[in-house]
């Protein structure tokens, strides 16, 4: 099995194979970073961020260069010749010879597919619009198999904005594969979409609906966070609801010992900061992880 | 006399049956009947087995498989006759495609092909009794009520 200059645009084309071959390859990396310092050297990934997105962006910067890669881009279309009104098909076109990658951001849906098209590297997708975001999904796998020592059949919460949030899109659907109980923690009005559902009715998935994360706390194995964008409501209607979305370590006093709290950060207050000192948090080093998964996936498409 | 024929009969060419009330007109469009020079009978709203159908007759006129293959988005239990000489000299069931190129523009407006020239494409999923058409670049999913001709 190889993932060499394969495109990586959403985690549904990756077989469960190539998803734990990812996986295994950035285990090793953490256990030995020092292994891979030089394995990129004289390949050149091309960081396009058509909108912008720090952390992401510099979360794969560093990736490269920790395997001895170097990174050309930019960030914000602003002052570049989208802004002059080129396609994306038409800068793809130029960028890819100069490069062995491309990892693109981009504020429409679909944009990465339609990059990949265009591209004769590899395209890695750091986010299409509210579409997919394929390398946060699997370092959220990659964590929660290290912090729970395995992926099958695992009790897993989402919390908070499960509608528009495309990382729990992404994240449920992997977890079906890997027979996932889940359990969907929100406001009604920010409820996972029915068509999300219906993918996981087809994938024989098990899930349920609640409105208080301590009605499930006991009985899940990993809680993950995310946080709720109040500026998508006008009114305050919603904010009384919000309650049951927001943890505090006085909410974790019933969980199971293994149990870990995780959040694609930044968090704004749907965590409070006492829970950071319990054994339960887990979100800084869910953070890391996307490093070595990001160094995983670089080798592995650019064939090291 | 069968009721299919009660429109008006055709000497030669195209019978669309069993459209579901409603989609007819859609079918009209998709398939350009209004400009082009073709005869088109048209029955709106006709008694059928089961539930109120439209009908659509066109004379001298033979559908391409991609016409049928639209056809069978908006109307999926639609069957086509092929007329001679006044008969029914074969009849064929519309199969519904496993997935539609050119035909629609993507619903979604934040989707990349609405601003980038590019041949749009939707995945075909049967749901039950109805169709969803999954888009193969944003993957968001639309029933065909959502979606316009490009044509
Ligand atoms: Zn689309």
């Amino acid at each position: 099995m190889s993932l060499k200059q394969k495109d990586l645009v959403s985690i549904a084309d990756l077989s469960t194979d190539e998803i734990s071959l990812i996986l295994d390859t950035a285990e090793k990396i953490k256990q030995d970073p020092a292994s891979v310092s030089s394995v990129l050297s004289g390949k050149i990934m091309a960081s396009c961020f058509f909108e912008p997105s720090t952390r992401t962006r510099l979360s794969f910067e560093a990736a490269m260069q920790r395997c001895g890669g170097s990174v050309i881009g930019f960030s914000e279309a602003r002052n570049t010749s989208s802004a002059k009104g080129e396609t994306l098909s038409d800068s793809i076109k130029v960028i890819s010879p100069y490069v062995d990658a491309i990892v693109l951001r981009h504020p429409k849906e679909g944009s990465a597919r339609l990059a990949a098209e265009y591209s004769q590297k590899a395209i890695i997708n750091a986010g299409d619009g509210s579409n997919r975001h394929p390398t946060q999904t699997l370092l959220d796998l990659f964590t929660i198999r290290e912090c729970q020592d395995k992926l099958d059949s695992l009790h897993v919460a989402l919390i908070g904005d499960l509608k528009y949030g495309r990382t729990c899109h992404s994240l449920v659907e992997a977890l079906a594969r890997f027979g996932a109980r889940l359990y969907f923690v929100s406001p009604e009005s920010l409820a996972m979409p029915q068509t999300i559902c219906d993918k996981l009715k087809l994938a024989g998935a098990k899930f349920s609906f609640h409105r208080d994360l301590s009605e499930i706390v006991d009985r899940v194995d990993i809680l993950y966070m995310t946080r709720i964008q109040k500026e998508r409501f006008g009114g305050g209607e919603v904010q009384g609801d919000l309650s049951g979305c927001m943890l505090n370590a006085e909410k974790l006093k019933n969980a199971k010992p293994s149990m870990r709290v995780m959040h694609p950060l930044p968090r704004v207050d749907e965590i409070s900061t006492d829970v950071d000192k319990t054994d339960h948090a887990y979100y800084f080093q869910q953070a890391e992880n996307g490093l070595y998964v990001r160094q995983a996936i670089l080798k592995l498409l650019l064939g090291a | 006399m069968n009721k299919t024929l009660s429109v008006q009969a055709i000497k030669n060419g195209t019978v669309i049956d069993h459209i579901p009330a409603g989609q007819g007109v859609k079918i009209l469009r998709l398939l350009d009947l209004y400009s082009n020079k073709t005869r088109v009978f048209v029955g709106l709203n006709l008694e059928g087995k089961k539930q109120q159908k439209d009908l659509i007759k066109m004379e001298d006129t033979y559908l391409s498989d991609a016409e049928i293959q639209q056809i069978a988005i908006f109307a999926k239990d639609a069957t086509i006759n092929y007329i001679k000489n006044f008969e029914v000299d074969g009849k064929s069931k519309v199969d519904v495609p496993t997935s539609i190129k050119e035909i629609f523009s993507c619903p979604n407006s934040n989707c990349i092909t609405r601003s980038e020239s590019v041949v749009s494409e939707f995945k075909v999923h049967q749901v039950g009794k109805s169709i969803a058409l999954q888009c193969k670049y944003c993957e968001k999913s639309f029933d065909h009520e959502d979606l316009e001709s490009k044509l």
